[in-house]
Parts: C-alpha cells; sequence; structure tokens
C-alpha cells in the first residue's frame, strides 16, 4: 500500500512543486461538497495543514502511514476527523475532503507528460485510499465515542437521588430499567446514603412500565446491599401490574416494606422515626 | 470459555501462607486499577482472588497465581490463573454447589467467586492438581 | 504479625479495621476482642470496616463470630462503614451477615447500641417482680 521513497519524492515534489494551485482547487472541490457548511477560509486552512503534511512526509523518504514520521500526517488526519465529526458532518463529508486530493493529482499528472505519469498517478492514488481509511476510521472512533459518553451523560440524567427529609433519600425511577441502569441506581443510591448518612432510602418505582425477574433481582439486591450497610429500603409505587408479575413469577420479597405511594413511604419512615404526622386539623379547645 | 488476547508478562505470586493471600490480593487491585475496571468490579474480581487463593492454600496446599492484562477489542480484563498440585476437587458440581464445604468454611468460595467474575474455568484432577482461570472485563 | 487496636470509649469497644488483614490477624483480633469485653465489662462493640476495601467470606464468617461471642459476654456488636463495593459483592458472593448489627457510620452505631441497651434495661425492669412491688 505505502508508497516507496521514490514515489514519495515524486508526489512531495509534484505537491511541494504547485503548492499554491493545488490548496486552491482542493479547498474548491471540498468547498462545493459541504454547500457552505465550513467557511472558505478555514477549509483553506484544514487543507493547507493536510498539504503540509503529507508533502513533509514525502520529504523524509516512503510514506508509510504506520511508521515513525508520519506521526505529523496521522495527527493532521485525525484533527480534521475529530473536528467534523463533533461539527455533525457526515462520514462521506468526511472522507470526500481527503479523496478530493486524487481529483488535483489527477490535473497535475495529466499536465505532466511523463512516461511514468501512468504508474505514479496509480500509487498516488493507492495512498489516497489508504488516507482516507484512517480518515474513515478515525471519524468512527470519534463518533462512537461521543455516543459512549451521551449514553453515560443519559444515565446520570435519569437517575437523580434526591433527598427527601433529614436521614431519608429517595430514588424515583422512570423508564425501562435494564441491568446496566439498574446498576448504576444501585451503586449511587448506596453511595449517597453514606454521603448523607441517611438511614432510610425510599425506591418509588412508580414510573417502571414493567417488572421481569431481572429488575426485580437488582431492586433486592439493592435492598440487601443497604441493609448490610446499615440503611433501611422501602418500596413505594407498586402498580397493580407489577404486583400480579411479582407474584406470578414468584418472587420472594420477603420482609422488604412495600408502600402504595411515596408519600405512605415517607410517612412510615417518619413514623419509625418518632416524627408525628398530623393526618386532620388538631382540635383547638376554646 | 475463555477469549481474548493475553498481553504482557504474566505476574506471578506464590501462595504458601496467609501472608502471601494478602499479597495476592494487593497484586489484582494493581491489575485491575491499571486496566480501568470501575470501583464495583475492582471489588469484586479482588474478593474473588481472595477467596480462589485461601483455595489454593487451604485445599491445594499451595500453589501459585499468575496475573495477566488481556484484551478483546475494545475492552481490557484482568486474568487470573490459580494452580496448585493438590489432591483435586472429586465432585466438580458439588463443589459449585453454595453452601457445600469440606473445609468448614462457608462454602461459598468457588460458587460465590464465579458469580464475582465474566469468566470462569475449572481444571482439576487427582494427578495434577486443581488449575482455575477466571477473567473480569472491563465495561 | 500486626494486630489491630482495640480502643475503649465509654462503655463501648471501639475496632477501627486500617489494614489489609491477613487471616491469621483476623483470628488474633477475635481472641483479643473476647478477652478485651471481659476485662473491660463493656456492653457494645463497635467494629469500623470504612478503610476495608474488601471484605470475603473469611472475614465476613469472623464478623459473625464476634457478633456471637460478644452476645455470649453480654455485649452488643455493631458493624459500621461497610462502603457501598463490599456490599454488593458480599451480596453477589452470597455472604449475608446473619446475626450482625450494622450502622452507616460509628455515631450511627453508637445509637444503635445505646438504644439496644435502653431496651434491655426497660425489659429487666418489667421482667422483676420486686421492681413492681417496691413501687406504692
Amino acid at each position: 500500500m505505502a508508497l516507496n521513497a521514490e514515489e514519495s519524492g515524486r508526489l512531495a515534489a509534484l505537491l511541494g512543486g504547485h503548492a499554491e494551485q493545488v490548496t486552491q482547487r482542493w479547498t474548491d472541490i471540498v468547498a462545493s461538497s459541504l454547500r457552505g457548511r465550513l467557511s472558505h477560509a478555514e477549509l483553506r486552512r484544514q487543507v493547507e495543514d493536510l498539504h503540509r503534511a503529507i508533502v513533509g512526509a514525502g520529504e523524509q523518504g516512503a510514506i508509510d502511514l504506520s511508521a515513525e514520521h508520519a506521526a505529523e500526517l496521522r495527527a493532521a488526519l485525525s484533527e480534521l476527523s475529530r473536528g467534523r465529526a463533533r461539527q455533525g458532518f457526515s462520514a462521506t463529508e468526511t472522507t470526500i475532503s481527503i479523496f478530493a486530493l486524487k481529483d488535483v493529482l489527477a490535473d497535475l499528472v495529466q499536465g505532466s507528460a511523463t512516461a511514468d505519469a501512468l504508474h505514479d498517478y496509480v500509487a498516488f492514488s493507492k495512498l489516497v485510499d489508504e488516507l482516507g481509511l484512517f480518515t474513515f476510521e478515525s471519524f468512527v472512533r470519534t463518533r462512537e465515542s461521543l455516543i459512549a459518553d451521551q449514553a453515560e451523560q443519559l444515565l446520570e440524567l435519569s437517575t437523580p437521588v434526591v433527598k427527601l427529609w433529614e436521614g431519608v433519600v429517595a430514588v424515583p425511577l422512570v423508564g425501562t430499567l435494564d441491568s446496566a441502569r439498574a446498576q448504576v441506581v444501585m451503586e449511587r443510591l448506596l453511595q449517597t446514603l453514606v454521603d448523607t448518612g441517611s438511614p432510610y432510602a425510599i425506591i418509588d418505582i412508580t414510573g417502571v412500565p414493567a417488572v421481569d425477574t431481572q429488575v426485580a433481582q437488582h431492586i433486592l439486591k439493592t435492598v440487601v446491599a443497604a441493609r448490610l450497610m446499615g440503611a433501611d429500603c422501602i418500596i413505594s409505587g407498586i402498580r397493580p401490574q407489577i404486583a400480579q408479575t411479582i407474584v406470578a413469577l414468584g418472587i420472594e420479597f420477603g420482609d422488604i416494606a412495600t408502600k402504595a405511594s411515596l408519600a405512605d413511604a415517607l410517612r412510615h419512615v417518619l413514623r419509625l422515626n418518632g416524627v408525628e404526622t398530623a393526618r386532620r386539623q388538631p382540635r383547638r379547645d376554646v | 470459555m475463555t477469549t481474548g488476547v493475553d498481553l504482557g508478562q504474566p505476574q506471578a505470586q506464590a501462595v504458601r501462607s496467609d501472608e502471601d493471600v494478602v499479597r495476592v490480593r494487593q497484586l489484582v487491585r494493581t491489575v485491575a486499577v491499571a486496566v480501568k475496571l470501575s470501583l464495583v468490579d475492582q471489588t469484586k474480581v479482588v474478593t474473588a482472588a481472595s477467596e480462589l487463593a485461601r483455595n489454593t492454600l487451604v485445599y491445594g496446599g499451595g500453589g501459585t497465581v499468575e496475573v495477566t492484562t488481556v484484551e478483546n477489542g475494545r475492552r481490557k480484563g484482568v486474568r487470573i490463573v490459580f494452580a496448585d498440585s493438590g489432591p483435586g476437587i472429586a465432585d466438580l458440581d458439588l463443589a459449585l454447589t453454595d453452601g457445600y464445604t469440606t473445609g468448614g468454611g462457608l462454602g461459598l468460595g468457588l460458587s460465590g467467586s464465579r458469580r464475582l467474575v465474566d469468566e470462569f474455568e475449572i481444571d482439576t484432577s487427582a494427578e495434577t492438581g486443581t488449575r482455575i482461570t477466571v477473567t473480569k472485563w472491563s465495561r | 504479625m500486626e494486630r489491630v487496636p482495640i480502643l475503649k470509649i465509654g462503655d463501648i469497644l471501639l475496632v477501627s479495621i486500617q489494614l489489609d488483614m491477613s487471616d491469621q490477624t483476623a483470628v488474633q483480633l477475635q481472641e483479643d476482642l473476647a478477652e478485651r469485653i471481659v476485662a473491660t465489662g463493656c456492653h457494645g462493640v463497635i467494629i469500623d470496616i470504612t478503610a476495608l476495601d474488601i471484605v470475603d467470606s473469611f472475614v465476613g464468617r469472623m464478623l459473625s463470630t464476634i457478633a456471637s461471642i460478644s452476645k455470649v459476654l453480654d455485649a452488643e456488636t455493631v458493624v459500621v462503614g461497610m462502603r457501598p463495593a463490599v456490599a454488593i459483592t458480599l451480596v453477589e458472593l452470597g455472604l449475608s451477615l446473619n446475626g450482625i448489627r450494622t450502622a452507616l457510620n460509628v455515631e450511627r452505631g453508637m445509637e444503635l447500641i445505646a438504644a439496644a441497651r435502653a431496651d434491655e434495661l426497660d425489659h429487666q425492669l418489667d421482667d422483676d417482680p420486686d421492681a413492681e412491688t417496691a413501687t406504692p
């Protein structure tokens, strides 16, 4: 795939010798493909960076993307694809910035009528393909890490642990609980118990549409783990269908306190703590 | 079932005494931190290593523990091999049952550690002793 | 071999485990504690495991044994400060630490022992027929 030293030298000379013409033509091709979503000046700067990196690598001998002296070239390509991925460009729009070099080279090679012209063009073309693939790979990697980051942020967002009262924290669970999310909820709830020194936790599952064996197991494990740490969990908001599923699945909730609503659960905890909760207005003697 | 490729030289620790079990825990923790396991996963794999290293000492009459870093695509992991030349495990199915013990323990060593790791492989015979390989992958 | 120090604070013995214990150290702690309970006549033992990054079945069994021994010697044991990761691992391992009282931190542990103590004294008064008749 890689160019040998002579070919690299010729490529560097060709690109270096017509620097102005090359960057101009290259920028124009890329600009038309992106339809004005990046400014001409910005594109020109990016193209100049790539141009410099390729010429630089060519002058130092055989261009091989995996070689030591191609580090600058790799960095230039990665930077381009990272930028494009973050700005929301598609994979095609990103790699076309590299493949545009083929058109530029075709013009140049046609102009110089040497015997090796065809041979060189095929070799250069292969190199451009390689550069394009590298760019595509790093584009995909950037996108994957973006997705992973977002998934993590979403998990954080979807599992708030709130302090309800002195010594009482609650997790209102909303949406489907899968294994990964259940684990995050469990860890965060237990950590909050430690951080706030709260001996009571209420897990409210009003917003959970369905409970399967695995989810129920996760909730049970959380309750047992909290107990090991010296805290009590109360489960609230079990809807009729879920109660039926729990019984049908034969899941044993044992001696875990369950309450119909979050309010009932809080009242239960406060009563355990000896806090009086007034249900009615106290009668006043006149 | 073991997957992934080994990276680098395994770090070995002989298990001859109580203190060696402590050293195994510390070695496994260092490697688990290096491959960026989450705190809970670190705790799980170190606990499993502690149980299995103690088995090596108590039932296998001592042996060796080897810790390696492994890689499987984008995930890294820690792989630990516990080897002894003891009498082997006579009834493997029974030994993997919760609560079964011959040594006066709680009977959670083998079955419990299996739940704490992602991959668990056991190879035992009266002639060659017991060799247990466990792997924990980063998420 | 290293030993775990046992501190006496009022009517309570406080054990703060700070090192990665070998099995032998754990067994030693068990023996030391039994002796100290008898020697001091304390009615409460708090074992602080905040610094422990793992609890395996051996340490779990030690904690259970300490709780049982101190019960026989008329002292209440509370294990405090278990880390979330340790608790999750213990659940997965299948270790339930039956018969052990737990609290989030030393302060809560002391409250728990005080409450247990107060309950017991109440019961003793109730059970004692002289206490009833003594009041006119």
